[in-house]
């Protein structure tokens, strides 16, 4: 359903980091076209 | 494990104490990195922070801060009423056990008092209205008040005091923003509330400021140029401002988890023989000031990130009977190392352990990110103390030290409410420093692992993230 499509990941420090994201939406078939991790506090 | 582990010979740095001050400055978060930028964009921003500010009374009154300096306990916090901000503490004093609240007037002399530059000057008039034991002002920092304001129209810093223009903070070159007011502003603060945190110290301790042979700051101001805006030592600053004219110094910087390597650092200085007794300080970090302060208002609250943190902390060789820093446990988050949560785990909770033969459950108590939950949550941002605490109950199941029905004990009996405020390198792990002293002095708890983490991913120059940890105990034979 998502395959193909374009996102942007956005990790957290104190949970799971953005190329942990990114990577796991790649290997879905998706386009990552910015990821980060942030922290929010 | 590496070779000082491999050794099995412990070896213990001691921590002659510690000291946590609150700075409360309502008129500066105007000047907190978000703030700042959502006002330039809305102007009408200004008007609605300004009328959620504390004042001093209620700052000193919030139960997190009381916890901050030793007035109260982290356990309890737990019996405070929430929320705390509606809640203030009757007969609540500004001076802790091993901490202080300190008023934004008195920040002001504090700045006065360590500016070399002329970059901070005050309405001579306000002044001599609001004396202060801080106050020593030099020539040339009192000024009439149309001076302060055509200062400020020629674009200084306008400094506050409940409405009136009291003072200014001017750049210190005309051109290079890197010396531009706000940033000055920043580290001149990060100086003063540091200094003030290192006398406090001394002065608790009895110990002269001219003992200490070495200070390491772990604040996190780009202090340089030109044309090196990083270039540091703001360390040696501190300590000239403190009166340790024995001292030299430098900067030891990894985000939030800096006071921690700092601390290692140090610990490792005095082991090799380098130096006697090492200070390790932070300031206060002004862009930190209301980073979440639209969240705040949108739920009605008071805007709770009004302070500015800093602590001093004296390491020294260990003695018989007193808290210490356990070097050989000393643990960091290797390059090849996870990033997900069980991954920081395993490197900062597990490996120091391992390297003294200890398991988790092993540990009195674990002193990680403390954010005071009560700022984090109106903004989304979650209870991250929490979150934190869970993954280690969560690695402890995993290693078939508890059952899964067990780890909300484990949280409990372990862990502790977040009390520290949101001022990055403050609530990670050190925050926890002085009540850890103060249990292991009593025999209330017989050790703790203190676990920090640093975000370098927001430097954009690595996707890494860091983090060191350590355990302190009581040097026993």
């Amino acid at each position: 359903m998502l395959k193909g499509k374009k996102v942007i990941a956005i990790g957290e420090r104190d949970g799971v980091p953005g190329p942990v994201i990114a990577e796991c939406l790649e290997g879905g078939g998706l386009e990552v076209v910015f990821q980060a991790t942030e922290c929010f506090v | 494990m590496n070779e000082i582990g491999a050794t099995r010979q412990p070896i213990r740095i001691g921590i002659d104490g510690v000291f946590f001050s609150l700075t409360h400055v309502p008129d500066l978060v105007r000047f907190g990195s978000k703030p700042a930028r959502e006002i330039a964009a809305d102007p009408g921003l200004a008007e609605k922070l300004a009328s959620r500010l504390r004042a001093f009374a209620a700052a000193v009154a919030y139960a997190p801060h009381q916890v901050f300096i030793g007035n109260l306990t982290p356990e309890e916090l737990r019996e405070c009423r929430q929320p705390w901000y509606e809640n203030p503490l009757d007969g609540a004093a500004a001076k802790g056990r091993f901490g202080d609240l300190v008023d934004q007037e008195s920040l002001y002399a504090l700045l006065a008092q360590a500016d070399q530059f002329k970059l901070v000057s005050f309405d001579a008039a306000w002044a001599s209205a609001h004396s202060n034991p801080f106050v020593k002002a030099k020539p040339g920092q009192l000024k009439p008040a149309g001076e302060i304001a055509a200062l400020c129209r020629k674009g200084a810093l306008p400094l506050r005091s409940g409405g009136q223009l009291a003072g200014c903070f001017e750049a210190g070159h005309e051109e290079d923003v890197n010396l531009g007011a706000d940033i000055l502003l920043e580290n001149l603060a990060a100086k003063a509330t540091a200094a003030h945190a290192l006398k406090s110290l001394c002065a608790s301790l009895n110990v002269a400021p001219s003992e200490i042979d070495h200070v390491l700051s772990s604040s996190e101001e780009a202090v340089g140029d030109r044309y090196n805006r990083g270039g540091g030592n703001l360390a040696k600053a501190i300590a000239e401002e403190a009166g340790c004219v024995n001292a030299a110094g430098a900067d030891v910087k990894s985000f939030c988890a800096g006071p921690m390597a700092a601390m290692i650092h140090g610990a490792s200085l005095i082991q090799a023989g380098v130096c006697r007794k090492v200070a390790v300080v932070a300031g206060g970090s002004l862009a930190k000031l209301g980073m979440k302060f639209q969240s705040h208002l949108e739920k009605g609250m008071p805007v709770l990130e009004d302070v500015l943190a800093s602590f001093a902390v004296l390491l020294s060789p260990a003695r018989q009977g007193q808290p210490c820093l356990r070097l050989d446990s000393a643990a960091f988050h290797r390059v090849g190392a996870a990033a997900s949560p069980q991954g920081m785990a395993e490197a900062l909770a597990e490996e120091p352990l391992k390297k003294l033969g200890l398991k988790l459950t092993e540990v009195d108590r674990f002193g990680v990110e403390l954010h005071n939950p009560e700022i984090t949550l109106p903004s989304g941002s979650g209870d991250v103390p929490r979150a934190n605490y869970r993954t280690l109950a969560a690695l402890a199941v995993m290693r078939g030290l508890i059952d899964k029905d067990q780890m909300e004990a484990f949280v409990r009996q372990r862990g502790m409410i977040g009390y520290a405020p949101t001022q990055g390198h403050i609530p990670s792990a050190v925050s926890y420093l002085g009540h850890a002293l103060e249990g292991l002095r009593s025999g209330a708890i017989r050790n703790a692992l203190l676990v920090s983490k640093g975000s370098l991913f927001l430097g954009r120059m690595t996707q890494l993230s860091d983090g060191c940890s350590f355990l302190v105990e009581r040097a026993e034979s």
